[in-house]
C-alpha cells in the first residue's frame, strides 16, 4: 500500500472523526462537520466523516446533514465502547490507505486521547485544542486582522500557502499561535468543543450523504485495556458550553458559599434558566465540582448573557468567557479586571446587589 | 519496579504575564513552576510508592535550570531525577519531544511491571500530546484522564474521567498513565528531611551523547528539524473595550441592569 | 558579609510558604477568634518534619539550626503568628534536651516531640517571677527514698502548656541557692499531681493556648532531671537566647506580611479618583516601613548566623528580639492605618496581626528586659 506522511501530495480531502458515546454523535461533530465544509470549499476538496462505532451507520444521515460528503463507517463490536488501541488501529489503518490531507478530532476527553496516538503512528503533526482554522490566506489575513494586535501593514504573507493554519490559545490564553504542518500529511488538529459555529442542519443534504462501509480488521490481541465499567455520573452533566445562560460565581462568595451559589441559581433562573459556573479558584477550594469550571484550564463558554459574580476577572478566566455575547460583572472591587471585559459593571456586595437584580428582572418580565 | 514521572518546569501562568511587543512571552519575568497536572502524576506515583517496594524516577526534559524543580521532587519523595538536556532537542515540538522522552526511557529500561506517569497536559501548551506520543512510540498501552489508579502485580485499574462520567479501565504494566487533579486531592509536600537528602540523590543528566544510540533517536526526529510542527504566527488577542459601569445605590444599579437588559431584548 | 540561603534553604523557605498559605492561612482568623489550637496542622508540621528542626535525625529530628528554624517561623507569622508562636516556642523544647539530655531521655523523649507530634513547653514563669526569674518559688525537692523528685508550685503564662505532652518545668532543688539551686526537670503529661489550671483569654495569638501548670506533690522519677543540679538557671538562660531568636523571626514575619498587604490595598485602594498609592503620605509610610522590616530582618539574620557558627550570641539575640518585635508593632500600626477602616474590620486579617504583633514585645522577655540584657552585654 505504501504510506509515507512525507509523500504530501498524495493526501486530498478532509476528514473529520465522528465521535459517538451509546450510539450518540456528540455536539462537537457538528460544529467540526460545519467547520469542515468550509474549509473543504475553500480546498476544493471533499469532506468526509468517519465515523466509529458498533451499529452506527444509521448515524450517517445526521453528519451529512451538517454538510458532509460521504460518511466513512467502521462498523465492529470491538468499537461499541471507545478504546484507545481499537480506536487508533481503525482511524490510521484507514487514514493510511485514503490519505486524507486534513483530520480534524474534537478536542473531547476521547478525542485527546485518540489524536496524539494515531499523529504519531502516522508520523505526523498534530495542533492540540483549535479555536480557529483556515486553509485560504484571504480569509486567515481577514481573521487577524479582526482578531489581533498585529499590524496587518507591516505584515507580509505569501498568499497562495495552502496548509491548514491552525490557531490556538497558548500560555493561558495570553498569547495565540497559528500552528502549521508543512512537511507531513494528514495535518492533524483537535479542535476545542463549542468554539465553532454549528452550520443549519439540512435534510436534503442527509439523505444526499454517501456512505461507504470500512472493512475493519480488529482481533483481542489488538486491544490491551479492558473497559471494566462505564459510569455516567448522576448528577447532571453540567451543559456550561450550550447554554444560553452562565451565571458564575468566584472567590467572592466565600464570606457565604451556599448563599452565594443559591443567589447565582436564583439569578440565572431570573434570567430565563441557565448554569452555574465558577472560578478557578471556587473549583480549587472544591466549592463547585470541576465541570462547573470556565476559563482556560476549563471550559469555553459564549451564552447569550454571561454574568460574573465575585470573580476578579484573572486572564484565564476571561480566555473562558470574554466571547459571550454580554458580559456583567459584580465584584466589590472597582478595579477588578474583569470590569474591562464587562459590557455592564455593577461596584458592590454581590449578597446585596444580586438580590435585588432577581427583583428588578423579575418585576420587568413581568410588566410585560 | 520502577515508576517513571514525566514532568515539565513551565512558566506560572496564572500570574503576571508579560509578553514582548513581538508578541512572543516575556519568559524572564515570569516565575517558573511544575506544571500542576504532573504533581499529581507526582502523587499518583508516590501513593504507589507507600504501597509498594518501588523506585520512583523524574524525568524531565528541558534546560539545565530545571534541576532545581527535580530536586524538590526528590525532597518530595522520588528516589532519582533525570535531567534531558541538549541544544539538539531544542525547538522540539510535542512529536519530537515524545520521541526523545521515550528513546531516554528505553535508554533507562522499561520492565514487565514498570508504569510511566505524565500530568494530562502543562499550562504553558495545553497540548496533552507528548504522554499518548510517548505511549506510542514506546508500544504500550496509554490511559488517559486518570483520577485514581491501583496497581496489582502487573495490572493497573484507573478510573478515567469522562465528561459526563467515567470509566474503570483495566490494563497491564508496562503502561502510560496521564493524571488530572479530580477536586480534594493534592500533591504531597516536600519534608524537611526530604529537603536535607535531595541533593544527595542520584541526578542523571542525558544529553545528546548519551542517547544518540537509541534508535528513537535520529536527527530528523528531533529538535526543531524533527518536529512536524511550526509556529506560522504567534500574537496577542485584542482586548475586548469596557462597557458601561453602573452608577447610584445598589437598587439604582439593579433597575439599570434589568432596563438595559430589556431595551436589548434580552429578557 | 553573605547573607544569601543555601539552595537547600531556600527550599524549605518554599516549603514553608506554600504551607503557610496552604494550610495555616485559611484557619488563620478561626483559629485565633475561637481560641482554639490548631490541631490538625500541628500533626501536619510534624509530618513533614518542622517540629524538630535543630534535633538530630537519629531522634526524629530534621537537623537545621536556628536560621532554619527562622525560616520556617517567619513564614509561618506572614499567615498566621498563632501558628508561628506554637513552633517556635514547641522548639525550646525538643532543643533542650537534644542539648542537655541524656541518652535515654534523648531516646524517650525526642521521638515523640519531633516525628511523633507531641506538643513542647518551657515552664519558667510564675506569678511573682516574671521577668525576674530568679525569684520563682517551685521546688523540687529529692526524695532518696523513692529516687523522685517532689515538685510544688505554680507556673503560669505558658504557652501550649495545657497539652502538652513533655514539659520542661524550672525548680528549685535547693531553695536556699537562689538562682543556683534551680535546676530543670522533664514532666509529662498525666504525671499524678501535675495538673492545668487557668486557660487563659488573650488579646491575640488566640491559636496558642496559654495556661496556668500547678505541681501539687507532684513526683517524677530522677530519671528525667535535665543537666545538672543547679543548672536550670542556665539552661534556661540559653533556651531563652535560641527563643528570643524565634520571636524575632515571629516579628519580622508578621512586619513582611504586613509591608507586603499594605502595598497590596495602596494599589487598590482607590480614593479621589486615584490609587492612595498615588499619594506621598501612603508613600513615606511605606518606605518607612519596609525600611526598618529590611532592618529587623538583617538583626534577625545575623543573630541566628552567631548562633548557628558557634559564637556567643546572647546580645545579638536580644537586640533582634527587641527591635523586630517594635518594628512589628510599629509596622502593623501604620499598615492598620492604611487599610483604614477596613484595616479595623475582622474581616481583613489587619486587626490580628496587630494584635498579635504586641505580644512580641512582652513574651521571652519584655522590651525592658531586653534593654537590661543588652546593656550588660554593651557596657561591660
Amino acid at each position: 500500500m505504501g504510506f509515507d506522511s512525507a509523500k504530501i501530495e498524495e493526501f486530498r480531502n478532509i476528514w473529520v472523526f465522528c465521535e459517538q458515546r451509546d450510539g450518540k454523535l456528540m455536539e462537537t461533530d457538528f460544529e467540526l462537520i460545519s467547520e469542515g465544509r468550509k474549509l473543504a470549499d475553500e480546498r476544493g476538496a471533499e469532506l468526509i466523516g468517519v465515523l466509529l462505532g458498533d451499529q452506527v451507520e444509521g448515524l450517517a444521515g445526521e453528519i451529512g446533514g451538517y454538510g458532509a460528503d460521504k460518511v466513512i463507517v467502521c462498523d465492529h463490536p470491538m468499537l461499541k465502547v471507545y478504546t484507545t488501541d481499537a480506536y487508533a488501529k481503525v482511524l490510521c489503518d484507514a487514514a493510511m490507505e485514503y490519505k486524507p490531507e486534513i483530520i480534524l478530532i474534537g478536542a473531547s476527553n476521547i478525542g485527546r486521547d485518540l489524536g496524539p496516538r494515531c499523529a504519531a503512528r502516522l508520523h505526523t503533526g498534530l495542533t492540540a485544542d483549535c479555536t480557529h482554522l483556515d486553509i485560504d490566506m484571504n480569509e486567515y489575513v481577514n481573521f487577524l486582522t479582526t482578531s489581533s494586535t498585529l499590524d496587518m501593514d507591516k505584515t507580509k504573507f505569501k498568499m497562495d500557502d495552502v496548509n491548514l493554519k491552525m490557531t490556538r490559545p497558548a500560555f493561558g490564553g495570553h498569547l495565540m499561535a497559528t500552528i502549521i504542518c508543512p512537511r507531513f500529511r494528514p495535518c492533524m488538529s483537535t479542535v476545542r468543543p463549542g468554539v465553532l459555529k454549528k452550520a443549519e442542519y439540512s435534510r436534503e443534504k442527509a439523505e444526499k450523504v454517501q456512505v461507504e462501509m470500512y472493512p475493519v480488521h480488529l482481533n483481542a490481541k489488538d486491544i490491551h485495556t479492558q473497559v471494566i465499567e462505564v459510569i455516567k455520573e448522576a448528577k447532571q452533566m453540567v451543559d456550561l458550553i450550550g447554554a444560553d445562560i452562565v451565571v458564575s460565581v468566584g472567590r467572592g462568595i466565600s464570606k457565604d458559599v451556599e448563599k452565594g451559589k443559591e443567589l447565582a441559581t436564583q439569578l440565572a433562573g431570573a434570567l430565563g434558566g441557565g448554569v452555574v459556573g465558577g472560578s478557578r479558584a471556587v473549583i480549587d477550594a472544591g466549592w463547585l465540582t470541576a465541570d462547573h469550571q470556565v476559563g482556560q484550564t476549563g471550559k469555553t463558554v459564549h451564552p447569550k448573557i454571561y454574568v460574573a459574580l465575585g470573580i476578579s476577572g484573572a486572564i484565564q478566566h476571561k480566555a473562558g468567557m470574554q466571547d459571550s455575547d454580554l458580559i456583567i460583572a459584580v465584584n466589590k472591587d472597582e478595579k477588578a479586571p474583569i470590569f474591562d471585559c464587562a459590557d455592564y459593571g455593577l461596584v458592590g456586595d454581590l449578597f446585596k446587589i444580586v438580590p435585588m437584580m432577581v427583583e428588578e428582572i423579575t418585576e420587568m418580565k413581568d410588566k410585560k | 519496579m520502577r515508576i517513571y514521572v514525566c514532568v515539565k518546569q513551565v512558566p506560572d501562568t496564572s500570574g503576571k504575564v508579560a509578553v514582548n511587543p513581538d508578541g512572543t512571552l516575556n519568559r524572564a519575568s515570569m516565575e517558573t513552576i511544575t506544571n500542576p497536572d504532573d504533581l499529581m502524576a507526582m502523587e499518583q506515583a508516590l501513593l504507589i510508592k507507600d504501597k509498594n517496594d518501588c523506585q520512583v524516577t523524574v524525568v524531565t526534559m528541558g534546560p539545565p535550570q530545571a534541576e532545581g524543580m527535580l530536586r524538590e521532587l526528590l525532597a518530595m519523595g522520588a528516589d532519582d531525577a533525570v535531567l534531558i538536556s541538549s541544544r539538539e532537542f531544542g525547538g522540539s515540538d510535542t512529536f519530537a519531544t515524545s520521541q526523545i522522552i521515550a528513546g531516554a526511557i528505553q535508554h533507562l529500561g522499561l520492565e514487565k511491571e514498570d508504569i510511566i506517569f505524565c500530568g494530562r497536559q502543562a499550562i504553558d501548551g495545553d497540548t496533552a500530546q507528548v504522554g499518548p506520543q510517548i505511549a506510542e512510540k514506546l508500544d504500550i498501552p496509554q490511559i488517559t484522564y486518570a483520577a485514581d489508579i491501583e496497581k496489582e502485580g502487573d495490572c493497573v485499574t484507573v478510573k478515567r474521567m469522562l465528561e459526563d462520567g467515567y470509566m474503570k479501565i483495566k490494563t497491564s504494566t508496562p503502561c502510560l498513565i496521564t493524571c488530572i487533579k479530580e477536586q480534594e486531592s493534592g500533591s504531597r509536600y516536600m519534608t524537611l528531611n526530604g529537603i536535607n537528602d535531595c541533593y544527595e540523590k542520584p541526578l542523571q543528566i542525558l544529553d545528546y551523547e548519551a542517547l544518540k544510540d537509541e534508535p528513537l533517536i535520529e536527527t530528523d526526529t528531533i529538535g526543531l528539524k524533527g518536529s512536524p510542527t511550526n509556529i506560522f504566527k504567534s500574537f496577542t488577542p485584542p482586548l475586548k473595550g469596557a462597557g458601561v459601569m453602573l452608577t447610584g445605590t445598589d437598587r439604582e444599579m439593579a433597575a439599570s441592569l434589568a432596563k438595559a437588559l430589556d431595551e436589548k431584548h434580552m429578557l | 558579609m553573605d547573607f544569601s540561603l543555601t539552595k537547600k534553604q531556600e527550599m524549605l523557605k518554599k516549603l514553608s510558604e506554600q504551607f503557610a498559605v496552604n494550610e495555616l492561612e485559611p484557619v488563620a482568623a478561626e483559629v485565633d477568634e475561637s481560641h482554639t489550637f490548631p490541631e490538625e496542622n500541628f500533626k501536619k508540621m510534624a509530618e513533614l518534619g518542622f517540629t524538630g528542626i535543630g534535633v538530630s535525625r537519629q531522634y526524629g529530628g530534621s537537623e537545621g539550626g536556628t536560621l532554619e528554624k527562622v525560616i520556617a517561623v517567619s513564614e509561618f507569622a506572614k499567615v498566621c503568628m498563632s501558628s508561628a508562636a506554637i513552633l517556635s516556642i514547641h522548639l525550646i523544647a525538643p532543643q533542650a534536651i537534644s542539648r542537655y539530655g541524656t541518652e535515654e531521655q534523648k531516646k524517650k523523649y525526642l521521638p515523640r516531640l519531633t516525628r511523633g507530634g507531641e506538643l513542647g513547653a518551657f515552664a519558667l514563669t510564675e506569678p511573682d517571677a516574671g521577668s525576674d526569674a530568679g525569684s520563682a518559688r517551685t521546688t523540687a525537692i529529692f526524695d532518696r527514698e523513692t529516687n523522685e523528685y517532689v515538685l510544688n508550685g505554680t507556673k503560669c503564662f505558658i504557652s501550649g502548656g495545657s497539652r502538652a505532652g513533655v514539659v520542661i518545668v524550672f525548680a528549685l532543688t535547693d531553695p536556699s541557692k537562689g538562682t543556683r539551686g534551680m535546676s530543670a526537670i522533664i514532666v509529662e503529661k498525666g504525671t499524678p499531681g501535675f495538673t492545668v489550671g487557668k486557660v487563659e483569654n488573650k488579646m491575640g495569638l488566640g491559636g496558642s493556648e496559654t495556661a496556668e501548670l500547678i505541681f501539687e506533690d507532684c513526683r517524677v522519677p530522677a530519671a528525667n532531671f535535665l543537666g545538672k543540679e543547679g543548672q536550670g538557671f542556665k539552661i534556661a538562660m540559653q533556651a531563652l537566647d535560641g527563643a528570643r531568636i524565634g520571636v524575632g523571626a515571629q516579628a519580622m514575619g508578621v512586619a513582611e506580611a504586613a509591608v507586603d498587604l499594605s502595598v497590596k490595598y495602596a494599589n487598590e485602594r482607590v480614593q479621589f479618583g486615584k490609587p492612595i498609592a498615588a499619594l506621598q503620605g501612603i508613600q513615606w509610610y511605606i518606605a518607612d516601613m519596609a525600611t526598618k522590616t529590611e532592618a529587623a530582618k538583617a538583626l534577625v539574620y545575623h543573630a541566628a548566623y552567631l548562633a548557628d557558627s558557634g559564637q556567643p550570641f546572647t546580645k545579638m539575640a536580644a537586640m533582634c528580639k527587641l527591635n523586630a518585635s517594635e518594628n512589628a508593632r510599629f509596622v502593623t500600626n501604620l499598615a492598620l492605618q492604611i487599610h483604614g477602616g477596613y484595616g479595623y474590620m475582622k474581616e481583613y486579617p489587619l486587626e490580628r496581626m496587630y494584635r498579635d504583633a504586641k505580644i512580641t514585645e512582652i513574651y521571652e522577655g519584655t522590651s525592658e528586659i531586653h534593654k537590661v540584657v543588652i546593656a550588660r552585654e554593651v557596657m561591660r
